[in-house]
């Protein structure tokens, strides 16, 4: 396919939605340019700006489902850093960490088109959040252990089998102990 | 760590421009970069004068006390020169003269914004650079990792190798991060990772990438493709010196551009394992079809880039790096055989305005840097000193 512009072929297509009616360009690397769009796969920070400053229009980057509609009425500015969306929209920038927990639900559809559709972190982390992930863990498995050995108490005690109480008392005695350490 | 460091020579610094790695025909270097922040402090451009002046105290001093001077220190045995024992070098941005700072620009260890410096609400313009609160901490002697405080993201720690060595880099970069972390709590989710203050990077934080020379497909015309190809598995392709800048003298930088959702070894197998010696092997393809179809052209085109660069009394530093590519590809083709690669490296830094100048011993102006410049290339490929 032959660019709009001149006489090369179109590498960069995009497709813009605005008032129920579509248009479709297809450019040349250069072209694009200088119309101002990113070819090869667009810097992020500008896909990001492109989509959410567009007025009552959605432009849809190449081959990626349209994002689902906002929440009817997100939290607006941030706790922490008072950041609003509207400020987030203008700089591709968030302002601090609690940003990402405030403006989660409007994040979550951006962050998936500029990450592949990425919904969730993979890979590394902080020790510490590992450990405490761990802990977790390990807490709950502690718990159910502890209320299937009350089960298993009152049931014994029930039937009358006192000696196996006693044993299972004692390490239900001993497992409580563990986690006021 | 040291307090106030003085910038080494090229001649110490700079290891993975100096020594030539994997596939250095093709790949120039390997890097790795994370970005992380602080638990409980505002993102930098969010952040007063002060907050980030305690954010640069309390990085600064942790850097120091990480124990991060042994992370990418040469393992190989005995060095030519003996060098000085691996340490932190902690630099203030705001006491470097500016020459000092394009210096670290060109070397790559800072970027071009951390050089300026970020324009804050409580600050006069023209006061940024010498009063907002930036450093930068690199390990000596061999610059193989550095830390920028107060970049975009509070932390922004880098890893280089020479030649095809992602991993390598990747492992510098992993370590020193969790030396640091240790050290340092870092803001981070489990649904989002570490939290950076451009969605874009959230996640792992990590960019790795590649620098290539790739005239054989410049010159071919198959670059194009390989930037497509490149655009549409979610990598960026960026010039020399990154961010805006042109691919100057067939150079360019790839790196992946997700960060969110695909862990740090699933990128790095991606880019070392699969994509990066796809390319090359492209490259060299290119190369040799150029040798047997047009090998006179090659070698004209070769050969007209070390007569310039021989004979020329006047050279910007565009032109300089155009030819040298072209003298850089003779050189790994064998074309050329009485230079040698590190020199060829050599001259691509030491002919950007800042090194110029360092070498020269004096500062110049434009004019009298096409000058120095000239003479410099001279006397380096002809070896008169
Ligand atoms: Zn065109
Ligand atoms: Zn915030």
């Amino acid at each position: 396919m032959k660019c709009d512009k001149c006489d090369n072929e179109a590498t960069v297509h995009e497709m813009i939605v605005k008032g129920g009616v579509k248009t479709e360009r297809h450019l040349c690397e250069h072209c694009a340019r200088e119309l101002g769009l990113n070819p090869g796969g667009a810097t992020l920070g500008q896909l990001i700006t492109k989509f959410v400053v567009a007025p009552q229009g959605q432009p849809l980057a190449p081959a990626s489902k349209p994002a689902a509609p906002a929440r009817p009425t997100p939290p607006t500015s941030c706790r922490g850093c008072g950041t609003t969306f509207a400020d987030f929209k203008q700089t591709g920038r968030l302002g601090c960490s609690e940003c990402y927990a405030i403006f989660e639900t409007q994040l979550g559809p951006l962050l998936e088109r500029a990450h592949e559709g990425a919904t969730h972190h993979m890979g590394k982390s902080p020790k510490r959040w590992e450990e405490r992930a761990a802990r977790a863990e390990s807490d709950s498995a502690r718990r159910e252990r502890i209320d299937d050995l009350r089960r298993r108490l009152e049931q014994a005690v029930m039937a009358e089998q006192y000696e196996a109480a006693v044993v299972l008392r004692d390490e239900l005695r001993k497992i409580e102990a563990q986690g006021t350490v | 760590m040291t307090s106030e460091g003085f910038i080494p020579s090229y001649e110490t610094g700079t290891e993975w421009l100096r020594c030539v790695g994997a596939s250095s025909d093709v790949v120039m270097s390997s890097r790795v970069r994370l970005a992380r922040n602080l638990a409980g402090w505002r993102f930098g451009h969010k952040a007063g004068h002060g907050d980030r002046q305690k954010v640069l105290e309390v990085c600064r001093d942790r850097i120091a006390a990480a124990g991060l001077s042994g992370v990418g220190a040469s393992t190989s045995p005995a060095p030519a020169t003996p060098t000085a024992p691996p340490q932190i070098m902690w630099i203030d941005l705001r006491e470097s003269p500016p020459i000092e700072r394009q210096l670290l620009v060109e070397r790559h260890l800072i970027s071009k914004q951390h050089s300026k410096g970020k324009p804050l609400p409580d600050l006069k313009a023209g006061d940024v650079e010498t009063t907002d609160p930036r450093g930068v901490a690199i390990a000596l002697p061999d610059e193989r990792l550095s830390i920028m405080v107060n970049e975009e993201d509070h932390l922004r720690i880098q890893a280089v190798r020479g030649g095809l060595a992602l991993a390598e880099a990747w492992a510098d970069a992993d370590r020193a991060d969790d030396l640091l972390e240790s050290q340092l709590d870092f803001a981070y989710s489990p649904r989002f990772g570490y939290l950076t203050c451009c969605p874009t990077n959230v996640g792992t934080g990590v960019r790795m990438s590649l620098m290539l020379h790739l005239p054989g497909l410049k010159l071919t015309g198959d670059i194009e493709k390989v930037k497509r190809a490149a655009g549409d598995m979610n990598l960026a392709v960026r010039g020399f010196y990154g961010e805006g800048s042109e691919a100057a003298g067939d150079f360019y930088q790839i790196s992946n551009q997700t960060t969110l959702g695909k862990g740090e070894q699933a990128i790095l197998n991606d880019l070392a394992g699969e994509i990066i010696p796809k390319i090359v092997e492209y490259e060299r393809l290119a190369r040799r079809n150029l040798l047997s179809k047009r090998g006179a052209a090659l070698e004209d085109q070769v050969y007209r880039a070390l007569g310039l660069l021989t004979h020329a009394r006047l050279l910007t530093a565009e032109e300089s790096m155009q030819m040298l590519s072209h003298v850089r590809l003779g050189v790994v083709m064998g074309l050329v055989s009485d230079v040698d690669l590190a020199s060829v490296n050599a001259l691509m830094l030491l002919t950007q305005p800042a090194h110029l100048q360092r070498v020269m011993g004096t500062e110049l102006d434009q004019e009298q840097r096409r000058n120095a410049r000239a003479q410099l290339i001279r006397r380096r490929l002809l070896k008169t000193n």
